[in-house]
This record gives C-alpha cells, sequence and structure tokens, in this order.
C-alpha cells in the first residue's frame, strides 16, 4: 500500500494531529513501509477464522446498577489545563 | 558494613526480619545510591525520598510490633505508566505534563497494602512505545552494562537498556531498588530484562488489573515485575496480582504462592522448542545461548520436544495493526482539555492538533497515524479484523501445542543490547526486536526471561519461557533451574557510582 501525501494529511486531521510540510514527506515514506510490511498478511488463509475478541474465555462479569462513585468534581479537574468552580474552561465552540 | 543496595530482595526481606538492619537504614541506602547513579544512568524520572523515608519509617514501626505484611520494608521502583496519588505520573510524555494522578493503580495499591516503600517513577519509553527507552521525554536510560572490547577492557559506549521498561531493567541491573513494576505490551518487561541480565516476567493477560496504568493497547497491556532473581520476581508477582472488579479483563481466580514453586524442579517436564524461533541470520552465540538453556533443562530431568508454530512469523506484523490500532484511540483522551498540556490555537480544532504535535513525540505520533490509518473508513476489515483473525491462529498454534509440552524455551531477543541511535532511525529495524516476545502478547499468555549467558561482547543474554494461561507456576520452576546452571549476571564494574 503506497500512502500518498494527501492521505497522510487527511490521517493526521482525522488524528487531530498537525503536522508540517517536512514531516508529512518523511511520514509517507514510513507509513507505506510499515503498511506495506504487514500486507505480508495477505497469505494467511483466515476464511472461516473468527477474530479473537478475548484471550481468556471468560463471561463479562455484571454488577449491580448502583452509584459507586462520585461527588468527587475537584479531583476530576484537578489536573485541567484550565478550570473554574469545578468546571473544564474549554475553548469558545459555539460563536 | 555491607552494600545494602546489593542484597536481592529475598536477602533484604530475611535482613528485616533478623532485624541486621531497618527499613529506614535500608530505604536511605538506595536514596543515596540513586541520588549518586541518576545523573548517569538516567533510571528515575523522579526520585521520591521523602515518600519513601515515611513508607520505611512504618514499616519500622511494623516490624517492631510484630505486624509485617509480606513485602514490609523493601524499597522497590515503580515504572511512570503506573499511577501515583499525588505523586507526578507522566507515561515520560510532554502530552501529560505534571499530570498528577488522584488516585492509585490497583497494582501500586497492593504493592503499598504489602508494605513495600516506592523509591520513586522509572523511566520509560513514552507511552511504553518502544524497544530501547529512545522515545522518553525525559531523555535515554543508559544501561549499567558496557561492551568489553578485544583487550578486555570495557568500552565507554552506552547501549540502550532495552525498552519500554528500561528504566525499570537499568534500575535494577544497577542496585537502584530492589526490584521495580514494569508492563509489557509486546515484550516490554521481558526485553528490557534479557538486556541487563535482570528477570521479567509477563504474566497472563488478566492476572494483574490494568485499572491505573495508562494504556497504550488494550487488549496487550499486562502489568508484571523486572527484579534481581526469579525468586525475587515470584515474591513481587504474588504482591502485584489479584482480581480486581474496577478492571473487567481481570481475572477472578486465585493467586498462588510463587515461591513455593521455586524448588519444584522440571524433573518429567515437557520442554517445546518451536522450529519457527530459529529465524534467519541468528548469530550463533544465540544459538548457543539457547542450546544451553535446552541443555540445562535435559540434565534437571525435563524431555525435549520439537514443535511448530507456523503463524509464528505474522505475530510481529499482527502486532503492528492491532496495537497502533488500539493506541490511536486511548490516546484520543489526550485532547488538551482535561489533563496535561494545551496549546492554544486559533479555533477548537487547531487547539487540538497544536496540543497533540507538540505534547506527543515522533514514535508516538507515527503510531497514532498508523493505527488512524488502518481504523479510518473501508480499512477496518482489510487491517484489524484480519490481524484480530491471525490472533486467533497464532493462540491456536499454542492450543495444540499444550497437547504436547508444559513450556516452551526461546531466546528472548534477536542480538545482544545495542548502543544509542544504532536502530532508532529505522522503525522496522527496531519493531523487529520483539520478534521473540511479541507472539506471547498476542496470545495472551504468560511469558518469562531469565538471563542464560553473555555474549561475546560481554553483555547479557536471555531466555524466554512461554507457558500455559495462568500457569506462572511451571515458568518459576523452570527459570529457577536455568538460574542455577547459568548464575547470576552482575555487571562487572560499578562505572555510575563514580561520578
Amino acid at each position: 500500500m503506497q500512502v500518498d501525501e494527501a492521505t497522510v494529511r487527511r490521517i493526521a486531521r482525522l488524528a487531530r494531529i498537525k503536522i508540517s510540510d517536512d514531516e508529512a514527506r518523511g511520514l509517507e515514506k514510513e507509513l507505506s513501509g510499515i503498511l506495506n510490511w504487514v500486507e505480508q498478511l495477505d497469505e494467511v488463509d483466515t476464511a472461516n477464522v473468527e477474530p479473537m475478541t478475548r484471550v481468556v474465555a471468560q463471561e463479562l462479569k455484571m454488577r449491580d446498577d448502583v452509584v459507586t462513585d462520585g461527588e468527587i468534581a475537584d479531583q476530576v479537574t484537578a489536573n485541567a489545563p484550565l478550570a473554574e468552580d469545578n468546571f473544564f474552561v474549554v475553548p469558545k465552540v459555539v460563536e | 558494613m555491607t552494600d545494602l543496595t546489593k542484597l536481592t530482595m529475598a536477602e533484604a526481606r530475611d535482613g528485616l526480619a533478623k532485624k541486621t538492619f531497618t527499613a529506614l537504614e535500608l530505604t536511605d541506602a538506595f536514596i543515596g545510591a540513586i541520588e549518586k547513579a541518576n545523573p548517569a544512568i538516567n533510571a528515575y524520572v523522579l526520585a521520591t525520598p521523602e515518600h519513601a523515608r515515611v513508607q520505611a519509617k512504618d514499616s519500622d514501626k511494623r516490624i517492631a510490633e510484630g505486624k509485617a505484611r509480606p513485602l514490609e520494608g523493601l524499597p522497590i521502583g515503580n515504572k511512570d505508566l503506573f499511577c501515583t496519588r499525588g505523586i507526578r505520573t507522566t507515561a515520560c510524555s510532554n502530552i501529560l505534563g505534571e499530570f498528577t494522578p488522584t488516585y492509585e493503580s490497583t497494582v501500586g495499591q497492593n504493592l503499598w497494602d504489602a508494605g513495600a516503600v516506592m523509591l520513586g517513577k522509572l523511566n520509560n519509553d513514552e507511552f511504553a512505545m518502544g524497544s530501547s527507552n529512545e522515545t522518553s521525554a525525559f531523555g535515554n536510560v543508559v544501561s549499567p552494562w558496557r561492551r568489553k572490547g578485544k583487550d578486555g577492557q570495557l568500552s565507554t559506549d552506552k547501549l540502550v537498556p532495552g525498552g519500554s521498561s528500561g528504566g525499570s531493567s537499568a534500575a535494577v541491573a544497577a542496585n537502584l531498588c530492589l526490584a521495580a513494576t514494569a508492563t509489557d505490551t509486546g515484550g516490554s518487561i521481558r526485553q528490557p530484562a534479557a538486556l541487563t541480565g535482570t528477570v521479567g516476567i509477563k504474566p497472563t493477560y488478566g492476572r494483574c488489573s490494568r485499572w491505573g496504568i495508562v494504556a497504550f493497547a488494550s487488549s496487550l497491556d499486562q502489568a508484571g515485575p523486572i527484579a534481581k532473581t526469579v525468586r525475587d520476581s515470584a515474591i513481587m508477582l504474588k504482591a502485584m496480582a489479584s482480581h480486581d472488579p474496577k478492571d473487567s479483563t481481570s481475572v477472578d481466580a486465585p493467586v498462588p504462592d510463587y515461591e513455593a514453586a521455586l524448588g519444584k524442579g522440571v524433573k518429567g517436564l515437557r520442554v517445546g522448542i518451536p522450529r519457527e524461533y530459529r529465524v534467519d541470520g541468528m548469530s550463533p552465540e544465540i544459538q548457543k545461548l539457547w542450546d544451553n538453556g535446552i541443555a540445562w533443562l535435559k540434565s534437571a530431568g525435563a524431555t525435549i520436544h520439537d514443535i511448530s508454530l507456523p503463524h509464528t512469523k505474522y505475530a510481529l506484523p499482527a502486532y503492528y495493526i492491532v496495537a497502533p490500532a488500539e493506541a490511536s484511540s486511548n490516546l484520543a483522551r489526550y485532547d488538551g482539555m482535561r489533563y496535561g498540556l494545551r496549546v492554544t490555537g486559533d479555533n477548537l480544532i487547531d487547539t487540538y492538533e497544536n496540543t497533540r504535535h507538540q505534547g506527543f513525540g515522533k514514535e508516538v505520533r507515527r503510531r497514532i497515524l498508523i493505527g488512524t490509518y488502518v481504523l479510518s473508513a473501508g480499512y477496518y476489515d482489510a487491517y484489524y479484523l484480519k490481524a484480530q483473525k491471525v490472533r486467533t491462529l497464532i493462540k491456536r498454534d499454542f492450543d495444540e501445542a499444550w497437547g504436547k509440552v508444559d513450556v516452551v524455551l526461546t531466546p528472548t531477543t534477536p542480538s545482544p543490547a545495542f548502543a544509542f541511535g544504532e536502530k532508532s532511525g529505522d522503525p522496522l529495524a527496531m519493531y523487529l526486536e520483539d520478534i521473540f516476545t511479541v507472539t506471547v502478547n498476542m496470545a495472551g499468555l504468560p511469558g518469562m526471561s531469565v538471563p542464560g549467558g553473555l555474549s561475546s561482547e560481554g553483555t547479557p543474554l536471555g531466555l524466554q519461557l512461554i507457558g500455559k494461561p495462568f500457569d506462572e507456576e511451571t515458568l518459576f520452576r523452570t527459570a529457577q533451574v536455568i538460574e542455577d546452571a547459568a548464575g547470576r549476571l552482575a555487571v562487572p564494574e560499578a562505572w555510575w557510582m563514580k561520578g
């Protein structure tokens, strides 16, 4: 799979990571190399194989639907780059 | 007085029980060693001497009252991927900045509840993505090991301690803690253990809770210890493992007394040698190491069997789909809004993009982009789903092998420790470091690295044992036989203490 510069930019936008022109060119080569290498998986016949979803066969545990936590807004916002009165302060989204 | 930092964890435990020294004396010895050595080794990204002394004093009180817990007063290092209440946790990434958790990881809490003392937070590859500890925002960790030249003199070239748990492996090898926590997503416990002459075990997926550990690839991540000896690693894992309602993938099964398994020997044990691990270009000294391992187990009464794990060569490419995919999803949370770094831009999207560009290092950005690509519209089936199907086949290979053998023996790494920069220019060359370890994560099995001897350069080599799900006990008793035969590997010269 050859990844072109436009694809690198599209992916970077999807991943919300800014990239410079230089980086985009470098990544074009690197990502193509890695994706070409993983394509060897095409040799493996997986027609009747289930995807692995868990390592150990076990039922997901259920618990009572009750509140076990909470009232810790100060802890939740303690590490925010900007917070006020236990609220996150974020850039304006709607004008 | 003997140098307390050179003790094994088991010896230190005995010394405390016999009151030969106090927990505070032991802790102070390590604090002094870290102060002296850390500028050269860079194993700790944050030393916490005050915190350690408070814990040690509490341990001394408990010992005096006859109320000692299993790890009472034993100083350890904690990988910076484990959240620590009130103590900075960064995963060695700039994007977490001065993040200070308001909670403790379950594995960490288990260790403190058992009486262990925390000396500080250990360096690692950023978000555990790397095999050489060259991607940390806090700089490289330097291995205490050095190559021996033809003239017998130690070279001053700096070698990598392996990764991602490079701070853990270097700190243990350099006597900067008795043992350390670590995590393993594709080999991050076993490969650094192999390159530093230490013992590392990644238990079965689900044995340790992942709660409070910064997530990399959730279906592969597992915590485990790096320690000086097989016995020490058994002591550590027993304390770290538990069922945890806060991690739905942690397994509700009793944790055995691993130390009790150590003396059981390998008489009659069936050891599998997978032919697919004899890869092209394997160095003769790795082959020799493997042959030695086989001979040691044989002479201790084990039987040796050739086995086939036909999908081995597909484990690494499948891993480099699954791990980046899960990482891109896990790392989406770092958006600059709720914690860590925020780099303000012209609008919201610009702020996200600036933050994530500045906050993440190059390798992390590369993996997020690969992950985003393989999960993007139209590609999911071709990549992620395909890789998960290959994973089923890898696991099936092992399931079939368990009909014939009880444990599998392989080398841990394809080559000895390398120097900085030797592999960091080429992502694929670095990824190949994990060629022998990654299958174990893909199948969710327990894997362990134990020192097997020295390379021609005088640097350590490791042997890997792979076990059945939740059969860590067989790994411990087999590893003990190897350790007894190979002997412990000690760094020849403590150059880092000379300042």
